[in-house]
């Protein structure tokens, strides 16, 4: 005869099990969404570009990123985690990629916006190459869903170019 | 519970939780809201509980016909 403690587990076990199923659901339902995401860096300015006493160049910028990532977002988003990567090729390195901006967009409603701004890590090359150098802009981003899996993308800005000489 | 109440309860049970669970994420996927469907459901998690769990009276139309104490053996 099933007791009250045999049903009660059975309950529970049961609808923990259709939970995960649900929640499966809900994340590969995130594959039907086609997301149009845009997005633009500027480089407003070098603000200064000089060498550490330990050898390494040191270049700060004021950017002006602005992006629009409100596609990105469905019912299973919990936040979108976008950054901006310098990238650029030396001698000793054949990428280098250094985070200058991060964010977390918690919403929708904030996925559309324009920032004016230094980079906010600084731009430190492992060596004395950033003179005259050629670089890339590259917008990245994570959507961080409610429950299952992540989905990671860039959009990548080029044409972007350091000074000859120190100032 | 007699046994034909048990295995009603069982079938309530599972019938009860999958029903609420397609309407929870029929609903939450419509109005594109995660929170009402964890709502929905876990509200009907606790109603199925509520209805098949505890021993109710009709749970037990045909129960068994225990021997009086007097009439076993020793």
């Amino acid at each position: 005869m099933h007791s009250f403690g045999y049903r009660a587990n059975a309950l529970v076990t049961f609808a923990v099990t259709i939970l995960a199923a649900m929640c499966s659901l809900a994340s590969l339902s995130d594959n039907f969404n086609v997301p149009t995401p845009t997005a633009d860096v500027k480089v407003l300015n070098i603000n200064w570009f000089q060498k550490q006493p330990n050898g390494n160049d040191e270049v700060s910028l004021t950017l002006n990123i602005s992006v629009d990532l409100s596609s990105m977002f469905t019912w299973n988003t919990k936040q979108v985690f976008v950054f901006v990567a310098a990238e650029y090729e030396t001698p000793q390195n054949a990428l280098n990629q250094v985070s200058l901006w991060d964010g977390i967009i918690p919403s929708k409603e904030h996925a559309k916006f324009w920032i004016h701004t230094t980079n906010k890590y600084r731009f430190i090359d492992q060596g004395s190459n950033l003179r005259g150098k050629d670089f890339n802009l590259t917008l990245h981003w994570h959507v961080m869903p409610k429950t299952g899996k992540m989905f990671a993308d860039k959009i990548v800005k080029s044409g972007y170019h350091l000074p000859e000489e120190y100032r | 519970m007699d046994w034909q109440g048990q295995k009603h309860s069982e079938f309530l049970m599972q019938i009860l939780l999958v029903v609420f669970a397609v309407v929870a994420f029929a609903v939450g996927y419509a109005i594109e809201s995660f929170q009402m469907m964890i709502l929905i459901y876990a509200s009907g998690v606790l109603l199925t509980a509520l209805i098949t769990v505890p021993n109710w009276p009709f749970f037990n139309r045909h129960p068994l016909k225990w021997l009086d104490p007097s009439e076993a053996d020793r």
